[in-house]
């Protein structure tokens, strides 16, 4: 088999591990790292499936996109973190609270805090 | 002074640097820093209207490196409607939120409701306003990725200004959605350009995206798109968002935010993969399951704005019930046999469809500044505390009520004109189940809206404590709530603006 | 110079335009004064309606003298805002601004020293502009607009005590009217597809040979026109909001009963037999006969209702759902005199219904007496106002010398003409009820004694009776009711005018 195409189908699955994590694990750290998984997979996708150019040398733009890409997702993770951080100062655990991920019901609500 | 390249180029850098300017965090950094990017928003946009109108599509590839290798900007009828919209509600939440924020370089600014985080308003909001600038400009996919993160990121962090549990909680989630929706919207991109060569969407519509793997990259690309855009089932996470945000910021995340990942899941499905249509990928089935979806979005999400207490929880779920409308206009896009349109789609549904959504980005900024503005008076977001405050803040509920009557397609409105394109498009190719839908729809709206305005007609309480509201906050909803009735009154202009560009698939 | 300047101003087309603002102008700046500038927004209004009698009647003039009038602003493609002067508009548009005036002194009166008369004359004016706008309004289009307009801007003026009572009948108001304004869109947009036109013509504006070839078609869409026409006219079995109505102040229900609301319903109805499907075509396809059936169970049902009654404003409530059947049925039979008689009527019946009302109001607000049991010798203490309830009353049941007669007697020839003698019996027996509820009011005021005093409010300036602001327009209309049918043979009254309608094939 070919490097390239096994390199890229390890791509794919990178991305559905993070995804998987990222929908399974309920600690903030863990999704954040879910995220960055996927984004590790698609770069790996991007990079190992290139296609080659007549000359014998690799596409460059995927390899532009990839490196755009990390740069995004450094930020991304930054801002991620940053946020779970304050999360847990707030909340004092690092896990996103049920009532928040369940908010649609039929039962009337309560007021929001007085902003 | 006629040139596109100039006018894009003013659309996005300027809101940057404006954004750069308002890090400085002093009063006149960031009334500065506002000033600035409404300036060059709003100036691009009327420059780019009329260059379009003029000459019809134009294009600006930066650098002047072509494709693939450049990033190639594109303005046509609906990027520059979305961008002027943008441009005009931009406008009028800055101005309301020079007022609610208070003044930020002011350390005993506890008095505003946002606290400490009041500085950081007006960098975010800039940069998410380079973000939307750049989304309807950009006309290839890799581009659209990073500006749509940029977007998700100060979406996101414009939410946690609010120093609430609540809000951290959902700023936390509303970022964890839109970081998965971004995500799968780069594996799809990563799939097209292995597939087709190509990041330029005119360039990927010319080879007619079909087969496997082009669908599969359109499939993931929708649930990240759709997911960012709330589409029912993926809605879960607006409501708290939208709610715990601070004013201005729900004004603009209901009103502009959403429709960007929109604006670009309808570029994909018509323009570049021309579903539904003759030639193109998919058939009208994959159509009706997204107007399904936007269906129940529209009841769902009525039924439940019922049942709110909060005031912004109500009109938070109805940004999940109109969204739910723009899908609506997907199944009636295809032709029926007869009525020509040469291989393009039913003009009546498209520029309904759009003008929907530019109806209820005016109608939904002037609710929530409304709400905004009563709970800055009573710090009460109690929907029965309304009583006790329409009274005292009666331009403001006038607003609120426009906005409301907008959004349910009661004349005059643009959300009236909008009704009536769809509603036209739905009988003229017999789909009398859509023209049911969008009547229920407007009816369910009604009656979340009436049930703010009883509260607002009714004898009036004293509230327990009251603070004068700045005249410019109510101002800035009136002002929104009045262009979106003229929007109802004169809709040609718009309309013609919106045909540039062809309403047929890119091939 | 008045003769140069005459027919310069006259013949001014977009006079109807000025119309519809003079009550706009005045209604939107009232909305932004303060609940203490009541001199100021007591001129205003004064001023508006003076403005529009004087507007209305130089149209008047111009129409024989063959001035045409008509204005026009493009909405959408193919869709504009259309306001004409036709004679039929111009019947409708007079009793709407002659009346308007008179209620608005009488609404002056009857609201001092009540809370939120900001709101209320704001409204009151939009709602008049409403009114206004649709009775000049050219084709389907504008009507829906105009008609839909009507409901929200007399909403905040029936709830306006906010009493609990007040929002209940608020909600079935509006439950009643947006549904029926969901079919009415429903209706014109398909009326657009199917027949390609919404424009009013005098005779119809559909093509009798499409009709013929697509019958069912064309039945769906008459359908849902009077489905969304039925409400407002209040036909059975859709009438019922009409008595609950009725806990809005007096001077509101004198206008929604006499001019701004169920007229419109009744115009709608008039535009629908007339300007869109033409009576000839509407016979062929049985929906003219429909409109007579639902007519005379409604005119029979209403006055039965009528006899029940106690509280005086809920006896009027049904008396008006019986009378405003008399128009339908009018302008459904196929004769020329029986469309005459209709269209009269709707002239007749709004300044009778209105007397009555303003009477009622004069009883409530004097001398707290709000139910026929209580008025047991009124007339000793409010003789005036016991004058001006006689003459409406004797017209209401069909008695000359008041205008109802004449209505009735056109109504009655037509009906034979039309070869349909039923409909003289049911006239007859209608009057009969008529008069077994009336007569007994007449009779207990004027001839009975009183066994205790009087809760007095007090009289007005010069031992009057009452308030002379609600007395004197209570006596004003008493009078042109009285003029109209007296006169009833000149050119001038409301008689001549329709006669002049049908016969020029006006309708």
């Amino acid at each position: 088999m070919n490097a390239a195409i096994l390199y890229a189908l390890a791509g794919g699955g990178l991305f559905l591990l993070g995804l998987l994590g990222l929908l399974a694990r309920s600690h903030l750290f863990w999704k954040v790292f879910g995220l960055n998984f996927m984004g590790s997979g698609i770069f790996l996708l991007l990079v190992a499936g290139a296609p080659r150019l007549p000359d014998g040398g690799a596409d460059p733009v995927p390899q532009a996109m990839v490196l755009t890409g990390i740069v995004v997702a450094v930020s991304a993770t930054a801002v991620a973190l940053g946020m779970a951080l304050r999360v847990m100062s707030r909340t004092g655990a690092p896990y996103l609270s049920e009532s928040g991920g369940r908010p649609d019901s039929l039962e009337i609500s309560e007021p929001e805090e007085a902003p | 002074m006629n040139a596109p390249e100039l006018w894009t180029t003013v659309a996005i850098v300027g809101p940057l640097a404006a954004a750069v300017v308002s890090l400085g965090g002093g009063r006149r950094h960031i009334l500065g820093g506002l000033a600035l990017g409404a300036l060059a928003s709003c100036s691009a946009a009327v420059a780019l209207v009329r260059i379009v109108f003029e000459r019809g599509v134009v294009r600006h590839h930066m650098g002047g490196w072509g494709q693939p290798l450049g990033i190639e900007l594109r303005v046509d009828g609906l990027s520059v409607v979305m961008l002027a919209t943008t441009a005009v509600v931009g406008t009028a939440i800055s101005f309301y939120a020079t007022s609610y924020f208070g003044d930020a370089a002011d350390p005993r600014v506890e008095r505003s409701p946002a606290g400490r985080g009041a500085r950081f308003f007006a960098p975010l909001w800039l940069f998410l306003w380079t973000a939307l600038n750049g989304i309807y400009l950009s006309a290839d996919l890799f581009n659209l990725y990073v500006t749509l993160e940029m977007l998700g990121l100060s979406s996101a962090a414009l939410v946690t200004l609010a120093v609430s549990n609540k809000a951290v909680e959902a700023g936390m989630r509303y970022l964890l959605v839109s970081l998965t929706g971004s995500l799968l919207f780069l594996f799809g991109v990563a799939l097209l350009y292995l597939g087709y060569g190509t990041l330029s969407l005119e360039g990927l519509g010319a080879l007619e995206p079909s087969g496997t793997p082009a669908i599969w990259a359109l499939a993931v690309m929708t649930v990240g798109l759709a997911a960012k855009t709330a589409l029912f089932p993926l809605h879960a996470w607006l409501p708290p968002a939208h709610a715990a945000a601070p004013a201005p910021a729900s004004a603009l995340l209901s009103a502009l935010v959403v429709k960007a990942s929109f604006y670009v899941l309808a570029r994909l499905w018509l323009h570049v993969y021309g579903v539904g249509m003759p030639g193109g990928a998919l058939g009208r089935p994959a159509l009706v399951v997204l107007g399904v979806l936007g269906g129940a979005a529209i009841i769902w999400g009525s039924l439940l704005a019922l049942r709110q207490v909060s005031l912004k929880r109500l009109i938070a779920y109805s940004t999940v019930a109109q969204l739910g409308y723009l899908f609506i206009m997907f199944p009636l896009l295809p032709p029926v046999e007869g009525l020509g349109g040469g291989g393009g789609w039913s003009v009546p549904a498209f520029s309904g469809g759009i003008y929907h959504a530019l109806s209820h980005a005016l109608a939904k900024g002037a609710m929530f500044m409304a709400a905004g503005s009563m709970s800055y008076a009573v710090a009460d977001d109690d929907i029965r505390a309304v009583s006790g405050v329409a009274h005292r803040l009666p331009m403001s509920f006038l607003a609120f009520g426009i906005g409301g009557l907008s959004l349910a397609g009661i004349p005059p409105s643009g959300g009236f004109v909008a009704k009536w394109l769809l509603l036209t498009a739905a009988l003229e190719s017999g789909r009398w189940l859509w023209a049911g839908v969008i009547v229920v729809g407007g009816l369910l709206t009604l009656a979340y809206v009436l049930l703010v305005a009883r509260y607002a007609l009714d004898v009036e309480r004293e509230p327990a404590s009251f603070r004068s509201v700045p005249r410019r906050m109510e101002w800035a909803a009136l002002g929104l709530a009045v262009l979106a009735v003229i929007l109802g009154l004169r809709a040609v202009e718009v309309l013609e603006l919106l045909s540039v560009g062809g309403f047929a698939p890119w091939r | 110079m008045i003769e140069a300047l005459g027919p310069a101003v006259v013949g001014w087309s977009e006079l109807p335009l000025l119309v519809v603002l003079s009550s706009l102008v005045p209604g939107v700046i009232i909305m932004f004064l303060a609940e203490e500038q009541v001199r100021l927004r007591n001129s205003l209004n004064l001023l508006g309606a003076v403005l529009k009698v004087v507007l209305v009647g130089l149209m008047l003039l111009g129409v024989p003298l063959g001035a045409e009038y008509e204005w026009t602003l493009q909405v959408l493609p193919g869709f504009e805002l259309s306001l004409v002067g036709d004679s039929l508009a111009l019947l409708f548009v007079t009793l709407s601004a002659v009346l308007w005036l008179v209620t608005t002194v009488y609404a002056i009166g009857y609201l001092e020293d009540s809370p939120n008369r900001t709101r209320f004359f704001a409204f009151f004016s939009l709602c008049v502009t409403a009114a206004t706008g649709l009775a000049m309004a050219g084709d389907l289009f504008t009507f829906v607009i105009f008609y839909e307009a009507l409901t929200w801007t007399t909403y905040p003026l029936v709830v306006h005590r906010g009493t609990e009572k007040a929002v209940r009948a608020g909600r079935v108001y509006l439950i009643y009217t947006f549904t029926a304004g969901a079919f009415l869109i429903l209706g014109a947009v398909s009326l657009h597809v199917v027949a390609g036109t919404v424009e009013f013509v005098s005779g119809g504006v559909v093509d009798p040979t499409a009709v013929a070839t697509a019958p069912v078609r064309y039945t769906v869409v008459f359908l849902l026109l009077l489905a969304g026409f039925s409400v407002k006219a209040a036909f059975f079995p859709v009438h019922g909001w009409l008595p609950v109505a009725m806990v809005a102040p007096a001077p509101v229900s004198a206008l929604l009963h006499a001019v701004a609301v169920v007229k419109a319903g009744a115009f709608g109805v008039i535009r629908l037999l007339h300007s869109v499907f033409g009576i000839e075509v509407a016979a062929e396809l049985g929906m003219a006969q429909l409109v007579v059936g639902l007519a005379v169970f409604t005119i029979i049902y209403g006055s039965l209702r009528a006899l029940g009654q106690d509280d005086l404003k809920r006896l009027l409530a049904f008396s008006t759902v019986s009378q405003l059947a008399y128009i339908a049925l009018g302008v459904a039979l196929m004769a020329p005199a029986a469309h005459v008689g209709g269209i009269v009527h709707l002239v007749h019946q709004g300044i009778m219904k209105i007397t009555l009302f303003f009477c009622a109001g004069l009883l409530s607000e004097t001398l707290e007496v709000k139910k026929v049991s209580q008025m047991a010798g009124v007339a000793r203490r409010m003789p005036l106002t016991m004058l001006a309830f006689t003459i409406a009353a004797l017209g209401m049941i069909g008695l000359p010398p008041v205008a109802g007669f004449l209505s009735k007697w056109y109504l009655g020839t037509g009906a034979l003409a039309a070869g349909a003698p039923w409909v003289v019996a049911v006239l007859l027996a209608s009057s009969l009820l008529n008069a077994a509820y009336f007569l007994p009011i007449v009779r207990t005021a004027w001839f009975d004694e009183r066994d205790s005093e009087w809760i007095d409010r007090g009289r007005g300036p010069g031992g009057l009776e009452a308030d002379w602001r609600l007395v004197l327009p209570a006596l004003v209309t008493a009078a042109m009711a009285l003029g109209a049918g007296l006169l009833g043979g000149l050119d001038l009254s409301p008689l001549g005018w329709a006669r002049l309608i049908v016969q020029q094939g006006g309708l």
